[in-house]
Order: C-alpha cells, then sequence, then structure tokens
C-alpha cells in the first residue's frame, strides 16, 4: 500500500517536473529564437557596413594624396613596415592587394564603333570598312567635392583626348564648374559622343559649320547653373572659355585669342510622358586666317520626346531640329552661311527603331554652296550594351554631284555601365 | 524721430530673428524610388516633405535622367537611393548636374539603404555580361521583404535625426510606431500567405527574390532568358515544357513589362498571368508601404486560389 502511494507521488512528482521542463524550455526556444534573430539583425547591418566600406574605398585614396602635413607625416612613416618585410626576408607581395586596389579603380569601360560603308562619294569618301573609333573611358568621383571624366578615343591611325575634365559638384551657390578639355556646349550634337548618335554619321550642318566629328572641343573652363524660373520650367545657363583651337572652326595664333561660348537651355515637361527642350547657343573665336579674323556662330536647338512611363522600354519618339548660323570673318567679305538638320527617331519594339534626318547646310568658306541630303536609319539592339545599325545616305553636293551611300556600324560596350544618355 | 526709427528697427530685428523659427525648415527628402519615399514618409511624419524621382509604375532601371529631376535634387536636404546599381543608368548624372552639395555620394545628405538590408543574390563568382545585365552587388529589389522596409525605415529615421537632431526623438518614436503597425500588418500578410508555401511561381525578371523569401514562394524560372534580355522563343518553349513538368501554374509580371509573351504562356500551359506591383504607386490606389504589400498579397491568394 505504501509502496503504490509512493509509487502515484514519484509519478506525480516526474509529471509535475516535466510540465515544468517543457515551459522552461519553451521560454528558452522562445528567447534563444529571439536571440538569433537579433543576430541575425546584427549580422544585416554588419554586411552592409562591409558593402559600404568597400564602395567607400575610392573616396579615401585623394586624402592620402593632399598636401598637408599630416599626410607629408604619415608619408614619413610610411616606409617602416616595408624594411620590417625586408628584415623578415619576405619579398612584398604586390598582387596580393588586388581586390582592394580594383575598389580604388575608376570606372573603365570600352566602346568600339566599326563602319563599313558601299556606294559613291567623290568628295568625301569612306573605306569599306573602318575601325572608326574605340573609345576607352575612365570615370570616378574623385573626393566628395568633384567627379573625374576621360575619354581617350583611339582612332585607326592616332590616339586622341576627346575629353578630359574634372567637375566640381560641390560649390556654393548651385555652381557646377568642369576644367579640362571638353566638348562644348553649343547646341546638341556637339556635346554628344558618337555612340550616342542615333545616326552612324553627323549632319551636314556639323560638318561644314561647327568642325564635324570632332566638333568645337577643346581646352578650358565651363561654368553651369540652374537659373530662376516660373515653377515647372528649368533653365540653365552656361558660359565656357576655352584656348580657342577646334577642328577647322576655331584657332587660336597668340595666347588672347581665347574662345567664348555660352548656352541657355530650357526645358519643361509637358505630361509625364512628353517633353520639350529648347536650346540657344552662342560661340565665338579666331579663325584660321589669323588673330583679327574672328568666327561667330549662333545655333538654336529644340527637341521633343516622347516615352510612356508604363510602356518605357518599348516604345519612344525624339523629334530634333537644330539651326545653325555662321557669320566667318574672311577676306575679301566676311562669309554669313546657314545649316540644319531636322530629325526623328522612333522605337518600334525593345530592339528595333526606325530613323530619319534631313539636311541642308551651307559651306562656312563659300556660303554660295549648299549641300544637301537625307538619310533612313534602322537599329537593332541584341542587348543595351550592343548595336547593328544601317543608314542610308543621299547627298546632293554643291558641285552638281549626287552620292549614294549605304552605312553599316557595329557597336560594342565592355565594362562598367555607364549613363543612359538624355 | 529717432526712436521712431529705433522702434522700426528693433521691430524688424525682432522679425528677423523669429522668421527663422517660424518657418523652422522641414527637411527636403528626395527618393529615387516611390518604396523609400514612402518608408521616409512613414518615419518623417509632417517633419519632412517627401517626393520621389521614379513612377511606381516604371522600370527603375530605366528612368530618364530629366533635367526637371534637377530642379527637385537642387533643394534636397537629402538624397535616398536603392544603391546596388539600380539607379546606375540615371542618378548619377543628376547628382553630378544638380549642383548641390548637400546630396553629393559621400557628404551627409546622401544615404544609400541597400546597407540597411538583407541583400540576395550577391555575386561569388565572376560576373559577365553573358549573364545579361546582372547586379554584381547583389540584387536590387530588396525593399520586397518588410524585413528589410523596418530596418530601411529605421535606417532612414537614424539619418533624418542626424540631419535635424531637434527632432530626433520624433523621428525614432515614429519608427517605433510604423515598426508596430508593420509587426502586425506583417503577421496579418503571413496568416494569408502560409497555405500556399513552398508553391512554385515564374515570374518576368528577378525582381522577387526577397518577397519570395519572406513569403515561402518559390520562383523556378523567368520569362527573361537572362536579365535585361528580351524573351527568345528558344527560352520560351523551353520555359512552357518546365511549366508543363512541374504543373506551374502562375506567372508574376510586373506592370512595366509587355504582357504579349506571357498571355501566349497562359494560353499554352494553362496558367495564370498576374501583375504583381514592385513599388508603391504602381497603381493608383496602392499609396503607402503597406497598402503595397496588402494589394500584391490579395492577388496572389486569389490567384493561388483560382488555380489551386
Amino acid at each position: 500500500m505504501r509502496s503504490i502511494r509512493a509509487g502515484r507521488a514519484t509519478v506525480v512528482l516526474l509529471i509535475a517536473l516535466t510540465t515544468a521542463n517543457i515551459g522552461f524550455a519553451q521560454t528558452a526556444a522562445s528567447s534563444q529564437e529571439d536571440r538569433i534573430k537579433a543576430l541575425e539583425e546584427r549580422i544585416i547591418a554588419l554586411e552592409g557596413q562591409v558593402r559600404m566600406l568597400h564602395q567607400q574605398a575610392p573616396a579615401a585614396t585623394p586624402a592620402a594624396l593632399a598636401p598637408n602635413a599630416e599626410a607629408a607625416g604619415a608619408a614619413l612613416v610610411a616606409p617602416a613596415p616595408v624594411t620590417t618585410t625586408e628584415a623578415t626576408g619576405q619579398l612584398p607581395t604586390f598582387g596580393g592587394n588586388t581586390a582592394a586596389a580594383k575598389a580604388l579603380n575608376p570606372d573603365i569601360s570600352v566602346i568600339g564603333d566599326f563602319i563599313g560603308s558601299a556606294g559613291h562619294n567623290p568628295l568625301n569618301p569612306t573605306p569599306a570598312f573602318q575601325m572608326h573609333e574605340s573609345e576607352v573611358g575612365f570615370q570616378a568621383i574623385l573626393d566628395p567635392y568633384a567627379r573625374g571624366d576621360f575619354f581617350i578615343s583611339f582612332g585607326e591611325q592616332g590616339v586622341n583626348l576627346e575629353e578630359g575634365y574634372i567637375t566640381l559638384t560641390s560649390l556654393p551657390a548651385g555652381f557646377v564648374v568642369k576644367g579640362g578639355k571638353m566638348r562644348a556646349a553649343f547646341g546638341k550634337v556637339n556635346t554628344l559622343h558618337n555612340h550616342v548618335l542615333p545616326w552612324v554619321d553627323r549632319p551636314l550642318v556639323t560638318n561644314s559649320l561647327v568642325g564635324g566629328e570632332d566638333g568645337i572641343n577643346d581646352a578650358g573652363i565651363s561654368v553651369t547653373r540652374i537659373l530662376p524660373a516660373p515653377k515647372g520650367l528649368f533653365l540653365e545657363g552656361t558660359a565656357q572659355v576655352f584656348r580657342g583651337d577646334s577642328a577647322d572652326v576655331f584657332k587660336s595664333t597668340v595666347k588672347n585669342d581665347v574662345s567664348v561660348i555660352g548656352h541657355l537651355r530650357g526645358y519643361r515637361d509637358l505630361t509625364e510622358s512628353t517633353n520639350l527642350d529648347i536650346g540657344v547657343s552662342y560661340a565665338r573665336g579666331h579663325n584660321d586666317l589669323g588673330s583679327q579674323f574672328l568666327t561667330n556662330l549662333y545655333g538654336v536647338d529644340a527637341t521633343l520626346r516622347w516615352k510612356p512611363l508604363r510602356r518605357a522600354i518599348y516604345h519612344s519618339f525624339v523629334g530634333r531640329t537644330e539651326f545653325i548660323w555662321s557669320d566667318r570673318q574672311q577676306l575679301p567679305s566676311r562669309a554669313n552661311s546657314f545649316g540644319f538638320y531636322t530629325s526623328a527617331d522612333y522605337q518600334l519594339g525593345r530592339r528595333w527603331f526606325v530613323g530619319g534626318r534631313f539636311d541642308r547646310s551651307d559651306r562656312s568658306r563659300n556660303a554660295s554652296l549648299t549641300d544637301d541630303g537625307g538619310s533612313l536609319v534602322l537599329t537593332y539592339w541584341p542587348s543595351e550594351f550592343s548595336q547593328i545599325r544601317g543608314q542610308y545616305r543621299i547627298t546632293n553636293f554643291a558641285e552638281g554631284i549626287k552620292s549614294n551611300e549605304f552605312l553599316m556600324q557595329l557597336q560594342f560596350s565592355l565594362g562598367a555601365h555607364g549613363a543612359h544618355p538624355f | 524721430m529717432k526712436y521712431r526709427f529705433a522702434f522700426v528697427a528693433t521691430v524688424l530685428m525682432a522679425a528677423l530673428t523669429v522668421v527663422p523659427f517660424a518657418s523652422a525648415k522641414k527637411l527636403n527628402v528626395i527618393a529615387s524610388t516611390t518604396d523609400l519615399a514612402a518608408l521616409a514618409q512613414e518615419v518623417g511624419g509632417d517633419r519632412i516633405s517627401v517626393d520621389s524621382i521614379a513612377k511606381g509604375y516604371q522600370d527603375p532601371h530605366f528612368v530618364e535622367a530629366k533635367p526637371s529631376f534637377l530642379l527637385k535634387l537642387r533643394q534636397a536636404d537629402l538624397l535616398i537611393s536603392v544603391g546596388l546599381q539600380l539607379e546606375i543608368g540615371w542618378l548619377p548624372p543628376l547628382i553630378t548636374q544638380c549642383g548641390n552639395p548637400r546630396i553629393q555620394v559621400g557628404a551627409p545628405g546622401y544615404l544609400d539603404t541597400s546597407q540597411f538590408s538583407e541583400i540576395l543574390e550577391i555575386s561569388t563568382e565572376q560576373v559577365t555580361r553573358a549573364m545579361g545585365d546582372v547586379h554584381p552587388l547583389g540584387n536590387p529589389h530588396y525593399w520586397l521583404d518588410p524585413d528589410n522596409g523596418r530596418r530601411v525605415a529605421k535606417g532612414i529615421a537614424t539619418k533624418l535625426g542626424e540631419l535635424d537632431p531637434a527632432d530626433a526623438a520624433y523621428f525614432q518614436q515614429r519608427y517605433q510606431d510604423f515598426d508596430k503597425r508593420l509587426a502586425a500588418a506583417e503577421k496579418n500578410w503571413e496568416d494569408m500567405m502560409r497555405p500556399y508555401r513552398g508553391r512554385k511561381v515564374v515570374t518576368y525578371h528577378r525582381s522577387w527574390p526577397n518577397f519570395a523569401k519572406h513569403f515561402g514562394l518559390d520562383v523556378v524560372g523567368y520569362i527573361e532568358p537572362r536579365p535585361g534580355i528580351p524573351p527568345t522563343p528558344g527560352h520560351t518553349i523551353e520555359l512552357i515544357q518546365q511549366m508543363r513538368r512541374d504543373n506551374i501554374k502562375l506567372m508574376l509580371i510586373e506592370p512595366y513589362f509587355d504582357l504579349k509573351t506571357p498571355d501566349s504562356i497562359a494560353r499554352e500551359t494553362g496558367s495564370k498571368v498576374v501583375v504583381l506591383l514592385p513599388s508603391v504607386g504602381g497603381e493608383k490606389q496602392v499609396t503607402d508601404y503597406f497598402k503595397l504589400f496588402d494589394y500584391d498579397i490579395a492577388l496572389l491568394v486569389k490567384a493561388f486560389n483560382e488555380t489551386k
């Protein structure tokens, strides 16, 4: 009897113990879950910080280069570890640091531009095939106050610094200043690199009056600021001073022969998918006849864009026109030339674009000679990084010669993902 | 006369000293996407004014760098970006051109919220463009996990407090409140989605890994053969075969993709196309971060029930 009672007591005790145990285990489990969750949060936060440190690494370099006493002191101290490595007989491992070194590198891109042509053009002949341009870009944020951009273009023969400039992005009063060599802010086409043009070539008016493919592109300083304007209107003014050497447009024979460029841009969103972009430009410089001979250029450009936001990757339209007047002082009398182009480009689908352009221009040295022509363009995009384009071009030269040409272009882009042009 | 001058001067002085307090400026916050704007609004309340650049129904990879955005950025005290190269095609030129030192990369007014979030699909191997338009730093669609939404909100609240220390406590308190509301909503969303855990789905683009992870969906295929590459016939046929084999009945499509290919796949496989929103503002009624998940989850539950 006693043993039964004792047994019952043990069972009750055991049950009591197990229940207590389960309860304890449950609280333990939930607190463990909380701890795991807290640890998880900390890992996610740490991972984020590590990613940020990797990205921010480039900003650290200019500080090391800064010519202040602290940095100089650091530089003096720096060789010490090198001697220790030598003392222990170890070779410095130059390759070991590559991951960090890559983080300091600028974004590098290469864009190849291969052009083939067929047809007859006695005045401006192009070869059957040419590796027209290989443009190498180096771009990086220098420090919290500036960024640097270099575009070096390798032609089939020579190398040319297409652009190389610093942009000061943190100036007071909203000024953005660039210094270096750059494409001048004259109109639209002059500011664009070959690979973002909607055509294989450049318009006749660019070739005749604004220096062709190289265009107005010179060493100098540019100041840009967004100007006060009524709500909804974007107004931006740009003033630039250059050395005064640009293709066959401007030529600086003495130091004071600088060229100046002014550009005023107005932009307005008409709807969320349609916008209008209008600009007026002025350029003044000395021409190849000498310091006493000036060339004044005046330009008006207008661009109408349409891109429905919900289907932005499938359909778009860009209509553009540029009018340019050239007033060139020369002997026996000045030449007043005028030229323009009008173009339209429509995106048919994600990969297909069709476009057309009408051209007409006087020659800068002889305004009585007028060329005109037109082009039809079809473009295919296998991906964002390559492009195949065909252009059929008719040109009526002032000399009475008519040329019919077919141009074919392959463009391919390696490396860093650049910004989309607008 | 002298007194009058003194009086006027005093009033002017007083007015000058009072004005800055009276117009104690709201922080001007610009977010690159509507989702980050919505999260900033949650924690910023009435002490900030918020605007976004991309629209919710727009592909965030392909926003145009319109000058009108420069007008917004020029006034901003804080720019919040998704990061992980999502905005690489349009945000860098806007930042460079806006002439606003406060929001330059590295300045106190620039915040990349990917640093707060759990990031998936970080590539550990050599990345090449043969893989399509990949994001080597990880998948940038991380805001579609509510837990990341919470982390981002916390990060934004802290940043707002740094920029406006007087209101730091207010932002933290708003974050606490958001955290509570989100936890309650999350419980509800998870309850709704629980019966469908492990369901296999196909999506158009790789926009949904964080969403799928949080709600237990299994994304087994994509309509794009590679990120950023439009559908090809070969890949579409393979996908149809896979969907038939694995009995996959649901395709999730972002609102900015063409429905032609998904619709034809649906006809072939008897599956259903659901236009799921990746962002706040994708539809008019989806006005905040909560409504985004409300909308998507209601749509998913309905679609799962219809397709069994």
